[in-house]
């Protein structure tokens, strides 16, 4: 069977590939794209660590098909920052120690960032809520929520 | 080695105990550093496991002919391909491995053993042929009768795992086999006349169900194995020694021909410090000439990895009226898994270790069963027998009406204390955590309609061992650090933080980095909270070993005698005769001068740290219950910790909030729960529900720094005892809440609402 031809925009860029139909959109982005930022860690849409963007839609890239990219704008980890730049998010959670094993992060980050962008000023519990659907096991959730809190503070004062 | 470097007492810390930013976090927000599934290499192929559909069954055969014959497939293996290991325990026995057994684990060879056991492994050109080759592998099952529960496999008419496994333990030894794989007892004092002694005795049972350490990352490696007889891994564990030993043991290679690179490792609590995939993968490496690549999927995760044992266990507790500890009795039962090496002696030793208690036995049964072999989780074994022992408590202050941390504080253990394994505690810090949890508003703060609060304490032995490090002053002045330790949490920002603090030089001058196998010494793994200990003795042993080096350059410098110059922020100093007679001369200016003074400056310290101090925590949690539903939902944790020293304080913190979490998790959610047929029913995360952001409040720390004069700042661990505690804190709560005790985890919404419909009164 042939493979697809799908032409997409990753970060910005203009990119074409080939996929078998089962592809998830995952697998398209770490095996075919060699973007390995986004991260499996289930597989089922349970755990958020493979969360991107489409055209500006937070899902779960191991949910979404590769051929369903056709078209479309993703958005990934890799291009959160902005060249030598990093986004507030990134920035804070580095300041704020959010990270242990950072397996969870870019998924995170994206969440994030999906939530800010609909809801510059969360509450905590709106947070807790927003990332509800992103586990982490190492932290607690403490710092996360903290950085993500205080990320937004500075988004909105600048 | 002169200690040049100041000592702890009056030293002024400058780095030590504050919080900046880790050396390998831009990479970890930006999406490139490289975890164990973000190797590639030309020419790779993918590789799948073949996993056993029953829970206990004999293997007949095995025909691969068919996998093998489809195009795309570059190997197929099976338990041939390994040779087989000799039945021996290797190692102390609170640790020790057996490779008949651990071979066994990674490839199934007379039976299987529990749903998800490995039966055979393909390597094929991509992930989609491996799969349908893993389909054409036909294995020919005799299905066996099974057991899953701990109690129902010590019975005598149970299934057996092994037909010829005698319990170790008993003298004599028993007649018959049996699941039973060890039997421990620690006795101290005369238990009989401690429980006589006794005004109130409470005696309580209780099952805990197991849990996986949860950990995001799934098991994954590459490997790269030549017909030469070398090989490369590339794989995230919680130690690429420990790696490289057991997979060339099982391989039947020499351990230097073997090279681990350590990969970033997306979480591991324990559960990384075992191999699975790695010798899959460097057999089919071996034998297709290719690279191979292999990703476990979550199920396989779930139904094939070690969770930590469930248990069934019964504690009973004598105490005086005027709340003195007499007696205590223990008897606690771990499911093993599939292989014998359940954290049942670990239990047995920490369940009554933070008191003084004259009189104890504790008594431990390591027990198989057709479920995955156990493995570490974080604190092995304590939290389960934490759990009993801290409910029991609770239940016997509130017998004799006293407050349970002023019960906790009057019998707390320090140094001098006996413990039921023989030496004496060598270290305080309990009643430190006991108060400040006391002191703490949380203790005293008002609780509503359905709330409750309850504490618990726990006890963890923290690790030391083997450990190396080496310490290179760059060209520019700038030092490199490596280690072999595995940076799970932060520990790169930990080490540099000590390495800038022994030299006297500015954080972001060092750099920390995990160098693989052939590029440092021996260390031992990611866990038992031993790396800011060994791991961070060995780096500073190693800038001293560099200090001793740049006072001697300054010196030859200066034309002074070695011993005439001195070390003192960051700067050679001359001293006593030579005081004053040139300006201090800084690192870097001794870096510029390294070639006309000998050449590069550095140094390499390998040790094996004795002199670990034990973490003791307490906690404090309130709850509400919805009466309902029997929902419990966290409303305040407050865990107070005795680290010895901070030494990255953000981290150290969210080492104690994980930890909590990961108890509130095992409290209140997560089980392994199976069918009639010995079928795992809920191996994804959607089924086995770990905490999420919305089930929680902020978690509170306490970071009570009682230091270890054994280590140069004074650190004792931080990891894993915050666990120990949490689910009897919430078990306690629960109680405190609607005076039922639940002692059957997790403590779920219908557990809960069943007890609040029974009459029993906690």
């Amino acid at each position: 069977m042939s493979k697809h031809h799908v032409t997409t925009t990753l970060n910005g860029n203009a990119v074409e590939f080939l996929c078998d139909t089962q592809q998830t959109l995952l697998e398209v982005l770490r095996d075919e794209l060699h973007h390995t930022g986004t991260k499996e860690g289930c597989g089922t849409g349970d755990c958020g660590a493979c969360s991107v963007t489409v055209d500006g839609r937070l899902v779960c890239s191991c949910l979404v098909l590769g051929v369903e990219a056709q078209g479309k704008s993703i958005q990934t980890i890799e291009g959160m920052a902005q060249g030598t730049s990093l986004h507030p998010l990134q920035r804070k959670f580095l300041e704020h120690a959010a990270l242990q094993c950072g397996v969870c992060t870019p998924g995170i980050l994206i969440a994030a960032r999906a939530l800010l962008a609909r809801n510059p000023d969360p509450s905590e519990e709106e947070v807790r809520f927003w990332l509800a659907g992103n586990l982490c096991r190492c932290t607690g959730y403490n710092k996360i929520i903290e950085a993500v809190l205080d990320a937004a503070h500075e988004m909105r004062g600048s | 080695m002169d200690a040049k470097v100041i000592k702890q007492e009056g030293q002024t810390l400058k780095i030590v105990g504050t919080s900046p930013v880790r050396p390998d976090g831009t990479p970890k927000v930006t999406g490139l550093a490289r975890y164990g599934a973000d190797f590639a290499l030309p020419g790779m192929l993918w590789g799948a496991i073949l996993r056993s559909p029953h829970a206990h069954a004999r293997i007949r055969a095995i025909d691969t002919s068919k996998a093998r014959a489809l195009p795309g497939v570059k190997a197929v293996i099976t338990a041939e391909d390994f040779p087989e290991q000799k039945f021996e325990f290797v190692g102390p026995e609170r640790v020790a491995v057996n490779f008949w057994h651990m071979t066994r684990n990674v490839m199934a060879r007379e039976k299987v053993l529990y749903e998800g056991h490995a039966v055979a492994a393909v390597a094929a050109t991509s992930k989609a042929i491996a799969e349908e080759a893993l389909r054409l592998i036909e294995v020919d099952y005799e299905p066996l009768p099974h057991v899953i529960d701990v109690d129902a496999a010590m019975q005598p008419d149970a299934p057996l795992l092994f037909e010829d496994m005698i319990t170790r333990g008993i003298d004599p030894p028993p007649g018959k086999p049996s699941n039973i794989a060890k039997r421990i007892e620690f006795n101290i004092g005369d238990l009989d006349a401690g429980f006589a002694a006794a005004d109130e005795i409470v005696e309580m049972s209780f099952k805990t169900a197991p849990v996986h350490q949860g950990y995001i990352e799934p098991h994954a490696c590459l490997a790269r194995f030549d017909s030469n007889g070398q090989g490369e891994l590339w794989s995230a564990s919680q130690g690429h020694f420990v790696v490289r030993a057991f997979t060339a043991r099982l391989l039947n290679m020499n351990i230097g021909d073997v090279l681990v690179h350590p990969a970033e490792i997306g979480g591991g609590f324990g559960g990384k410090t075992v191999i699975y995939v790695e010798p899959l993968a460097a057999a089919l490496s071996r034998k297709s000439g290719h690279p191979v690549k292999i990703m476990m999927s979550r199920e396989d995760v779930f139904k094939a990895t070690g969770p930590t044992s469930g248990s069934s266990m019964t504690v009973r507790i004598g105490v005086k009226k005027d709340g003195t500890l007499v007696a205590a009795d223990g008897v606690f039962k771990f499911q093993a898994g599939a292989f014998p090496g359940s954290p049942v002696m670990n239990a047995t030793m920490c369940g009554f270790a933070p008191y003084d208690i004259p009189n104890v036995r504790s008594v431990g049964y390591d027990v198989v069963s057709n479920r995955p072999k156990s493995a570490a989780y974080r604190a092995p074994g304590s939290p389960i027998s934490a759990f009993a022992v801290e409910s029991v408590m609770d239940a016997v202050a509130a017998r004799i009406g006293m407050d349970p941390l002023k019960f906790r504080l009057l019998n707390a253990c320090k140094t001098g204390t006996p413990t039921v394994w023989g030496p004496k505690h060598a270290h305080d810090g309990y009643a430190e955590t006991i108060k400040a949890v006391l002191a703490h508003p949380a203790y005293a703060a008002p609780l509503g309609k359905n709330q409750g609060r309850g504490v618990a304490s726990g006890f963890w032995f923290n690790n030391g061992g083997e450990s190396s490090a080496t310490v290179h002053v760059n060209e520019d002045g700038t030092v490199v650090v490596a280690t072999g330790s595995m940076d799970i949490g932060g520990s790169r920002a930990s080490m540099a933080i000590m390495a800038a603090e022994t030299l006297g030089i500015e954080y972001d001058d060092v750099r920390a980095i995990v160098a693989d196998t052939a590029s440092i010494g021996y260390t031992h793994v990611t866990g038992g909270s031993r790396v800011t200990f060994a791991t961070g003795i060995a780096v500073v042993e190693a800038c001293k070993k560099v200090i001793v080096e740049l006072c001697a350059r300054a010196a030859m410098i200066w034309k002074l005698e070695p011993g005439e110059v001195v070390w003192e922020n960051g700067c050679a100093k001359p001293a006593g005769a030579a005081a004053g007679k040139f300006e201090p001369m800084p690192l870097k200016a001794v870096a510029a001068k390294r070639a006309l003074t000998g050449g590069p400056i550095g140094a390499e310290a390998s040790v094996n740290a004795g002199g670990a101090a034990p973490g003791f925590a307490t906690e404090l949690c309130d709850v509400e219950v919805d009466p309902e539903t029997g929902s419990v939902k966290i409303l305040r944790f407050v865990v107070a910790q005795d680290v010895g020293r901070a030494i990255h304080r953000s981290y150290v913190e969210g080492q104690l909030e994980g930890g909590v979490v990961q108890g509130i998790g095992w409290a209140l959610n997560e089980a392994y729960i199976y069918d009639d047929a010995g079928h795992l029913l809920n191996a994804g995360f959607l089924d086995y529900r770990i905490p999420v952001a919305s089930d929680l409040p902020m978690i509170e720390t306490v970071l009570v720094e009682v230091p270890n004069p054994n280590h140069p700042y004074g650190v004792k661990g931080a990891g894993e005892v915050n666990i120990v505690p949490a689910m009897a804190a919430v078990a306690n709560a629960i109680n405190n809440a609607i005076s039922r005790r639940l002692t059957d985890l997790p403590m779920s919404p219908p557990k809960v609402l069943a007890a609040i419909h029974s009459g029993r009164k906690g």
